[in-house]
């Protein structure tokens, strides 16, 4: 019934890797704004599309890949650290829901801003010419930019993993999702470490942006779809655990890149699927905590 | 004026409710919007029983209009039933069984989760949706939702007309109006509001607070699958966006504006989204940029919202 191939499976396992790559990138962003700071930053997927949008006018300004990917992620970041001075900082003495709401609305503005500059149609994003091309993985031919993919997801996660775990501002930041008053209590301007990781997170989030870009296009609502998703890989993985967001985000990609192979109609639904199986047997996901952060 | 307004609504909501909307028609521009005013307040008052008056912050309610929508919809276009009673029915049907199975699920994770969890759940209807075409229509919608008169006992209504449609509708929304003040008054009202206050504080007094939030979940999915049903009956077609996401955020929008938490609040937020969409469509291509700007600001400045504001209720108001 399926014509089903070792070579096109492995194919699809490694586009599911690929997937899987950019929902960690937006889950370990997502999860540590939520971690340190306990905002649902719905705008996420926002920060994302802004990360294609500004790589795909870089390019047209710089002729250059490399120059959108190197500074499209940090001018969204510098916009991620202006939104959370002024519009999230004043809500922290509000209740949880005030942070989601306002940047559920934001994620509004940012849309209808982009429509409004670059127009309703999607724009589309060309791999760089080194990068254009298919490599024989032995198995098969696979597209060398989504190699590239991959390789840069891990080369950033592996960073990202140095930072918090070898430097003293990585200790902090992680001992500020455990216990917030204490380290404020032990004399450490607590506001200046929201501002940082607000920053992290979507600069991450725009990185994962202009990586995307040249596999699915530019449009306006192209991070909405994403953001749901990666709060699904978070519950999954368990709110707060970033080992919980790498496993999730790999996973929920190679169950999308098989499903769709298998059963394309089936591809958006089977992640929403297996988030309800996972309530059902750990309610708090794979890596979390019960009643971490509720 | 607002103050005696205020103490009318204070002292006999419900018909002071039916006074105002009574004439509504006769006020507004074109009956359309009287109907609109009237169909979306009811599912602002369905989310606003959830979030306003239970404290829990739902970002899928598109899921349940939704539902209420397809529910009356499959059954009187896929299946040639002819009583728009029984229409009505499955709307409320499909709108019950789906808040309690999604409601089982959310209400697994407490606090933030919540909301992601409602969204998720939206979004995987909006999907079923999208491609169970031979059922909802797909991309298309789901059309040829028939004009059916309204069968009483001993006489049969017209409803095709737009002022008949707005006094049909008028009459369900009362109902929920009237059953909503009724459930805020009764004891198990009393206690949902004790959650929203202080969820441990109510279990410690021995409530079963996962039941009781389930129960409101329920309440909740089906004010809100009625106005979808009586929307879907309005429109006679379903478009898919019904399930969509920014389905889920407008209802939000609305209820914000007008003060969640507060009785009236959804209605005078409806009027004033709908209001404000209408005229900024008319000059501005990009309105929603728009509201959501004036969100944001109602988020920053605002949080009790236009009603909460001016009845001078806490943050959720009573």
């Amino acid at each position: 019934m399926f014509d089903i191939t070792l070579p096109a499976l492995a194919a699809q396992l490694f586009t599911g890797l690929v997937l899987g790559g950019i929902f960690v990138l937006l889950a370990i962003g997502l999860s540590l704004i939520f971690g340190l700071m306990t905002v649902v930053n719905f705008a996420h997927g926002s920060f994302f599309m802004l990360g294609a949008y500004f790589g795909f006018f870089l390019l047209g300004l710089s002729g250059s890949f490399w120059v959108a990917l190197a500074v499209a992620p940090l001018m969204v970041g510098a916009l991620g650290l202006l939104v959370e001075r002024f519009l999230v900082r004043p809500l922290y003495s509000r209740t949880l829901d005030d942070p989601l709401l306002l940047t559920f609305a934001l994620s509004l503005v940012l849309i209808e801003t982009v429509r409004l500059l670059w127009g309703k149609i999607g724009l589309s994003f060309n791999p760089p010419p080194e990068l254009a091309k298919a490599v024989n993985l032995g198995f098969s031919m696979f597209p060398l930019y989504r190699l590239f993919v991959i390789a840069v997801t891990a080369v950033v996660l592996l960073l990202v993993w140095l930072f918090l775990e070898r430097t003293n501002l990585g200790l902090i930041i992680r001992a500020g999702s455990r216990d917030p008053l204490m380290v404020r209590a032990l004399g450490i301007d607590f506001g200046r470490i929201r501002l940082l990781v607000f920053g992290i997170g979507t600069t991450l989030a725009g990185l994962a942006g202009v990586l995307a870009a040249p596999m699915r296009g530019v449009y306006a609502d192209m991070g909405v779809t994403v953001v749901i998703e990666s709060f699904v890989v978070i519950v999954i993985g368990g709110m707060g655990s970033l080992v919980g967001a790498v496993v999730a985000g790999l996973l929920i990609g190679e169950l999308v890149s098989l499903t769709a192979y298998f059963a394309p109609k089936l591809a958006e639904i089977m992640v929403f699927i297996f988030m309800a199986v996972i309530l059902l047997v750990r309610p708090s996901g794979l890596f979390g905590e019960a009643g971490l952060l509720e | 004026m607002i103050r005696r307004l205020r103490a009318g609504l204070g002292a006999h909501p419900v018909p002071v409710f039916l006074a105002i909307f009574a004439a509504l028609p006769l006020v507004t521009p074109y009956e359309s919007l009287a109907t609109q005013v009237l169909i979306y307040g009811l599912f602002a008052l369905g989310f606003n029983m959830l979030y306003g008056y239970t404290g829990l912050l739902s970002f899928g309610h598109a899921a349940y209009w939704g539902l209420g929508a397809y529910g009356t919809g499959i059954v009187l276009a896929k299946l040639g039933v002819t009583s728009i009673w029984l229409g009505l029915a499955s709307g409320l049907a499909f709108a019950a069984v789906g808040g309690t199975l999604i409601g089982f699920f959310c209400l697994r994770r407490r606090g933030i989760y919540f909301a992601m969890l409602t969204l998720a759940f939206a979004q995987l209807l909006y999907f079923v949706g999208f491609h169970l075409s031979d059922w909802t229509g797909g991309d298309d919608g789901l059309r040829g939702i028939p004009a059916l008169p309204l069968a009483l006992p001993g006489l049969t209504l017209s409803i095709d007309s737009p002022t008949a449609f707005y006094y049909f509708a008028l009459a369900f929304v009362a109902l929920a109006v009237a059953s909503l003040k009724r459930i805020l008054e009764s004891p198990f009202g009393t206690v949902l509001q004790a959650i929203r206050e202080n969820a441990d504080r109510a279990a410690a007094c021995g409530y079963d607070i996962n039941r009781i939030k389930l129960l409101s979940f329920v309440f909740s999915a089906l004010f809100t699958g009625l106005a979808g049903s009586l929307e879907a009956l309005r429109l006679h077609v379903v478009p898919v966006e019904s399930l969509f996401w920014t389905t889920s955020g407008q209802v939000v929008m609305m209820t914000l504006l007008g003060g969640a938490g507060t009785f009236f609040g959804p209605f005078v937020g409806a009027a004033t989204f709908l209001v404000l969409e209408q005229q900024l469509s008319l000059v501005l291509e990009s309105w929603p940029l728009v509201i959501g700007l004036i969100f944001m600001a109602f988020v920053l400045f605002l949080p009790k919202g236009i009603w909460g504001t001016l009845t001078g209720g806490t943050h959720y108001g009573h």
